[in-house]
């Protein structure tokens, strides 16, 4: 799949751009796109953008001999409610899974709590008999003749698609195989999906739910999967087409048709391949990956040129991000922590006289004031607008004007009045709260992880990455950053470095000392031959690479530790490996191991995939020079917050080893970087810009 | 330029975040299912005069309060000037730290520049204490396990050993002590060092500003909140099922100006068993009913809290003293708040709920002794399961929901893979849910047996089996909770130890929340949508809502 020779496009459709960037066989960028996306028909955006840049290149269809999708479609269709109507059926005796959930409110002094809508009414909660023990054992048969009667009422209520959640199906899924048939007899035109293909995990709240996610995207995207593969056939694409997943490997679009879930939140994922690839090119082993865009900020760990992932995360939280407001899916995915700070982030003062801001946001439509598009709230943009940060004759090329004025009339009426602060003191009040709360996310993202923020990379990018990074970067304690090349298309470029892959997270209940292994190799067996077979359909020849992981917890924890297996059938001899294993990680999260306690293992993972395209070292700049600024302006320091001159640069004519002093602007087409006082830049031989934290500033 | 007050709402945040942290990390090291469940654990930090600044909002209000006073009797208990770094305090004494002696709290100083310039501390729930155990069977508390009175845990940083081998010594579960108390230590010592590190990277010297800041605007807008409401006092008796006998508690809530008072005289006495609640424990619970009405929106801190003050006479079961049995004070201390919120619901009638499920459905299952004998499987199990939250104001109750603890439920595929238990149904009760404008929350019905064709054991400590949850202005009361084994079998009462034969199913409802408003209120088309997603009968649609189906 990762072929030397030939062109390789990455299209990435976000809810207001679509990104496309075309590279050469050796990785080269040679191409990006920034065009809108077309809501009716998002297919349409990016042939715009893919026609866009075979223009630029003057390269014909023929050649691409790559194509990587990701799209946000999954997402949106989840969250705007405009997926199949689904019904479901789970095991008779315990019909509301969904409504019981997890018994819990998300918000403790919120006595008006709304839970959220898990798009399944009661109405359309269908029961069948039948019963699977956590072991797998039948204690009672499926009761096939209530199948008719079944048939009957999913075909009266509606019902276009239907999620079958069967009792521990994850332990043994003969019911749910049988189900299927059996109805797939009746109503053929009925689509299916089933919760032990879906997500083979213990907890059947957890597995109904993204079953159900599944099921009510599949309909929508399983069409415009397919009408997005003809319309490019049409136009002369030859190659395949592979769909980015959210954990960070690409798959089949068959694949993508029958589990379309796995392609949810696809775009940052992209991210977190590009900030791992090039942390593995510039053998940076402990990262941040900080992606701020108009909406959100996104931050990742990743360790050893590895993303951390994750088994779990929720669709479509409520305001303020609240954990447990939102639709629990549990997939494998690259674990992010998204904050609603983005460029278009709403400052606001409540009633205890506090300043807040986000999550609203002034999102495209109407936009920051200073875009006068008819926005009148005042947003983070509008604040760095006042601060200088951004060049009204420079931002996108010319091609968006930017009003101060309105952003200045939008700070002080909302901001400034209520708070008794001057425009620019408003502007800086904003900055430090927002990059506060990135900064603090990444901390307790941390903390969370047993991970420290300090000595890590920042690498920055999203629109608005470039712009806060010193600034977020400060407030982390975090010294230095990259900015990559391309950083306002970042997830589209590391779509291209992403890997063809899968991974299978099941469940399996033991403990460690009592393991049957005999059993855990078959379990293990079934898993492989399962994400091969998936991965090869996406690449036919080549090696392939396995990883096998168990999480294992203490006995009567909840929190649950990912441990590495061997790449091997276990024997008896690989278990006080693993409880030492075990050890050092629970000290290291923990500070100490509690010995003699029990280890217990519910869930085991396999990940199978390609080859990553192998990597570039990037040259040692041959010369170090100083950097020619374009012209100065005048912007407000974050560092003390007084008015100063600024250098600005155009990155298009930064040269490898130029090297200059904050503060400092340096301006491309989609973003500017914001080089604090405190920081210099130099230029990497990749075209990479390295921000560096000057120590005699610290105490600034 | 001037700074504007940004910079202390950037510590404000700051702190906050920092007690979230640490609250986040005892739970996920905790070995209690009750910490790992209901998240009953809380982190806080103090300033130099013991005020607390923040406090981490966690799954369940029985800290709230308790802890803010706990480190105030602890730093008088201690003189300052000779405290050390690295020094750690410790108590679980239930009339200082949490209500029972599962709950340790510590306490540690912070040094800044040599000097101390405030505390950290935290609280969790340890799995066990000797004596009979978590249970309401103890005549008193020395019954009822080891208490610890303070001491330290710590001292510049070298771990008081024999204290920690008597811990042990006293416990059935030693090794799950142990990785308890070391987790609290590195919860303790990680707040200091980060509180010391924002005063480093802001360069505070004391915390004083910063204090005065947190507090005196939390205070405001606590107060701010008060005005909006009439002023006056307001009566009410909730009748609860206790163990022996029924239980009346009253309540008379003041709101003034610039305080609340609530007063629990007339209460009953005493219970024989260990039911009994301290006074710093009903406070929790009464306050954060409270504080979900008077200003929600404000942080935990010695400002917000200020403004409310709870007292009861000496004799009342909301107020026990030594040595009183007061293992299980939840059971009775989530029952305030639908008392606190019978007063308050006749001052703001358009902003109270009405009576809900309340108090957790804790079922302990275990083993029975003979297994154990004859060799068999053994096992401990600690369910929860919720009933219906009374109906809002505005909206209906939610089903199936803790309130006022914020206990997460239990999935049946775990449970049943961890102990040899097989649940045959848990779904809603039909026609549980209080009728009214607004309806009442559903409770849940739930079977289960052994899977392994064995006798088990479990303990009850629940309420609302006598005492249903009452509606509002109208609404209706909730079904009443009900325990009994197989369907034909004879009601048990909520309190006590069963014991469910092999072949036996354990059946038990969990009680629906009361309604809200008049039933023949309720929308024809909301009737209808219950009836269709089978939350009502098309019985009680056209009997209590007078809609033909």
């Amino acid at each position: 799949m990762l072929t030397s020779n030939g062109l390789r496009l990455a299209v990435d459709i976000g809810g207001t751009f679509t990104d496309t960037v075309m590279v050469d066989g050796q990785g080269t960028i040679l191409a990006t796109a920034k065009t809108p996306t077309t809501p009716p028909n998002p297919t349409l955006g990016a042939l715009a953008g893919t026609e866009r840049v075979l223009a630029d290149t003057g390269a014909n269809w023929s050649k691409i001999q790559g194509f990587i999708h990701g799209t946000t479609l999954a997402t949106n269709a989840l969250i705007e409610r405009r997926g199949a109507v689904v019904a479901t059926i789970t095991t008779a005796g315990f019909r509301d899974i969904l409504e019981i959930a997890y018994e819990r409110r998300f918000s403790q002094y919120d006595i008006n709590l709304v839970k959220p809508d898990l798009l399944v009414p009661s109405a359309r909660a269908f029961t069948i008999a039948g019963r699977m023990t956590a072991s797998g054992h039948q204690i009672e048969a499926l009761d096939e003749a209530a199948v008719t009667a079944l048939a009957n009422d999913l075909e009266a209520s509606g019902a276009k698609a239907v999620a079958i959640c069967l009792m521990h199906a994850y332990a043994n899924p003969a019911h749910e195989l049988r189900l299927r048939a059996l109805l797939q007899r009746a109503l053929p035109d009925l689509v299916i999906s089933l919760s032990h293909e879906v997500s083979p995990e213990a907890r059947e709240f957890d597995r109904l739910s993204t079953t159900i996610a599944n099921a009510y995207i599949q309909p929508l995207m399983a069409r415009y999967l397919a009408d997005f593969q003809a319309r490019f056939s049409e136009n002369g694409l030859t190659c395949p087409i592979l769909m980015m997943t959210a954990g960070g490997g690409m798959t089949t679009i068959e694949t993508a048709a029958r589990l379309p879930i796995r392609l949810v939140e696809s775009g940052p994922a992209g991210g977190a391949i590009l900030a791992a690839r090039i942390a593995a090119e510039t053998a940076e082993a402990d990262v941040l990956s900080f992606d701020m865009g108009g909406t959100t900020a996104k931050l990742c760990l990743i360790d050893q040129f590895r993303p951390q992932t994750t088994r779990k995360f929720e669709i479509a939280r409520a305001e303020r991000f609240i954990k447990g407001s939102g639709m629990p899916v549990r997939i494998p995915v690259i674990e992010m922590i998204e904050i609603g700070a983005g460029g278009g982030s709403i400052a606001h003062v409540d009633r205890l006289g506090r300043l807040l801001i986000g999550p609203e946001s002034a999102g495209a439509e109407p936009g920051p004031a200073a875009f006068a598009k008819g926005g009148t709230s005042p947003t983070v943009t509008d604040a760095d607008v006042i601060q200088g940060l951004i060049d009204p004759d420079l931002f996108a090329e010319g091609q968006l004007k930017i009003d101060t004025t309105a952003a200045e009339h939008a700070l002080v009426q909302h901001v400034g009045e209520p708070m008794d602060l001057s425009a620019a003191e408003a502007a800086h009040g904003i900055s430090e709260i927002v990059d506060e709360n990135m900064a603090g996310a990444g901390r307790m993202h941390a903390v969370e992880s047993g991970k420290d923020l300090a000595t890590r990379l920042m690498i920055a990018f999203g629109g608005n990455g470039p712009l806060h990074a010193t600034r977020v970067a400060r407030r982390a304690q975090v010294e230095r950053i990259l900015i990559p090349r391309d950083p306002s298309v970042g997830s589209a470029v590391g779509f291209l470095f992403a890997p063809v892959s899968f991974e299978i997270i099941r469940s399996r209940y033991s403990t460690l000392d009592a393991l049957n292994l005999a059993d855990i190799n078959a379990f293990f067996d079934d898993m492989l031959t399962e994400a091969t077979g998936v991965v090869r359909a996406g690449v036919p020849r080549g090696p392939l690479t396995e990883r096998r992981v168990g999480f294992m917890r203490y006995q009567g924890q909840g929190h649950e530790v990912e441990i590495p297996l061997p790449d091997h059938e276990l024997e008896a001899k690989d278990i006080p490996a693993l409880t030492r294993a075990f050890e050092k990680e629970y000290s290291r999260q923990f500070s100490r191991a509690v010995p003699g306690m029990t280890i217990e293992i519910l869930n085991w993972a396999v990940e199978v995939s390609s080859e990553p395209l192998a990597l570039r070292p990037i040259p040692e700049p041959s010369t170090e020079q100083s950097a020619t600024p374009m012209r100065r302006r005048n912007i407000l320091c974050d560092v003390t917050g007084k008015w100063r001159k600024a250098d600005i640069y155009s990155r298009a004519s930064l040269r490898a080893g130029d090297h200059l002093a904050g503060p400092a602007l340096i301006v491309e087409p989609q973003t500017t970087t914001f080089v604090s006082a405190d920081f210099s830049a130099r230029v990497d031989g990749g075209g990479n810009i390295w921000l560096n934290r000057e120590t005699e500033h610290s105490d600034a | 330029m001037r700074k504007p007050n940004t910079r202390l709402q950037v510590m404000w945040n700051r702190l906050l975040a920092v007690v979230e942290e640490q609250g986040q990390a005892l739970i996920r090291a905790a070995f209690s299912p009750i910490v790992r469940e209901c998240g009953d654990i809380s982190a806080g930090i103090f300033d130099l005069q013991g005020r607390m600044l923040a406090q981490a909002v966690t799954g369940t209000p029985g800290h709230i309060n308790t802890m803010a006073e706990a480190v105030k009797t602890l730093r008088d208990r201690f003189e300052v000037k000779d405290m050390k770094p690295g020094d750690i305090f410790l108590t679980n004494d239930p009339w200082i730290a949490s209500g029972h002696l599962n709950d340790f709290l510590l306490m540690m100083p912070v040094f800044h520049n040599g000097a101390v310039v405030g505390f950290t501390s935290c609280t969790s729930h340890l799995v066990d204490l000797g004596g009979l155990g978590m249970g309401p069977e103890g005549a008193d508390v020395y019954d009822e396990g080891l208490l610890i009175p303070p001491c330290k845990l710590m001292d510049q940083g070298a771990l008081n050993a024999l204290l920690m081998e008597i811990i042990k010594a006293n416990s059935r579960e030693p090794i799950a002590n142990e990785g308890d108390i070391y987790a609290l230590i590195a919860c303790c010592e990680t707040g200091a060092a980060r509180l010391a590190g924002m005063m480093d990277e802001f360069g505070l010297n004391d915390l004083d500003a910063l204090a005065d800041y947190i507090i005196e605007i939390s205070y405001q807008g606590t107060l701010d909140a008060l005005t909006e409401l009439p002023k006056g006092t307001w009566n009410s008796v909730l009748k609860v099922d206790g163990y022996e006998k029924e239980i009346d508690l009253h309540a008379a809530l003041t709101l003034a100006d610039d305080h609340v008072l609530l007063d629990f005289s007339g209460t009953s006495g005493l219970s024989r068993k260990g039911i009994n609640v301290p006074l710093n424990y009903a406070t929790a619970y009464a306050v954060f009913a409270l504080r979900c009405i008077i200003g929600p929106d404000i942080p935990n801190n010695a400002g917000s809290l200020a403004p409310f003050q709870v007292t009861a006479p000496t004799d009342c079961i909301l107020n026990a003293q030594a040595p009183a049995p007061v293992a299980m004070r939840h059971t009775l201390g989530q029952m305030t708040p639908d008392l606190v919120y019978g007063c308050l619901s006749q001052a703001v009638p358009d902003r109270v709920p009405a009576e809900g499920a309340s108090c957790m459905y804790d079922l302990p299952l275990r083993h029975v002794a003979e297994t154990a004998l004859n060799g068999g499987e053994t096992f401990a199990l600690e369910l929860v399961f919720s009933g219906g939250t009374g109906a809002r104001p505005g909206l209906d109750g939610l089903s199936a929901t803790a309130f006022p603890s914020g206990v997460w439920g239990s999935q049946i595929e775990t449970t049943e893979a961890v102990a040899p238990v097989l649940f045959t149904r848990r779904e809603l009760k039909q026609d549980s849910g209080g009728p009214g404008s607004h309806r009442g929350g559903l409770g849940q019905h739930i079977e289960l047996r052994s899977a392994i064709d064995e006798d088990f054991i479990v303990f009850l400590s629940v309420e609302r089996v006598l005492n249903p949850a009452n509606g509002r202005h109208g609404g209706m009361a909730g079904a009443a909770g009900r325990i009994r084994i197989g369907h034909d079998g004879a009601d048990l009462p909520g309190k006590g130890k069963v014991r469910v034969n092999a072949g036996k199913t354990l059946v038990f409802e969990t009680p629906g929340g009361g309604g809200f408003g008049p039933p023949q209120d309720r929308s024809a088309a909301a009737v209808r949508r219950d009836l269709e997603d089978g939350l009502i009968s098309s019985q009680a649609a056209r009997d209590i809502y007078g809609v033909d189906t």
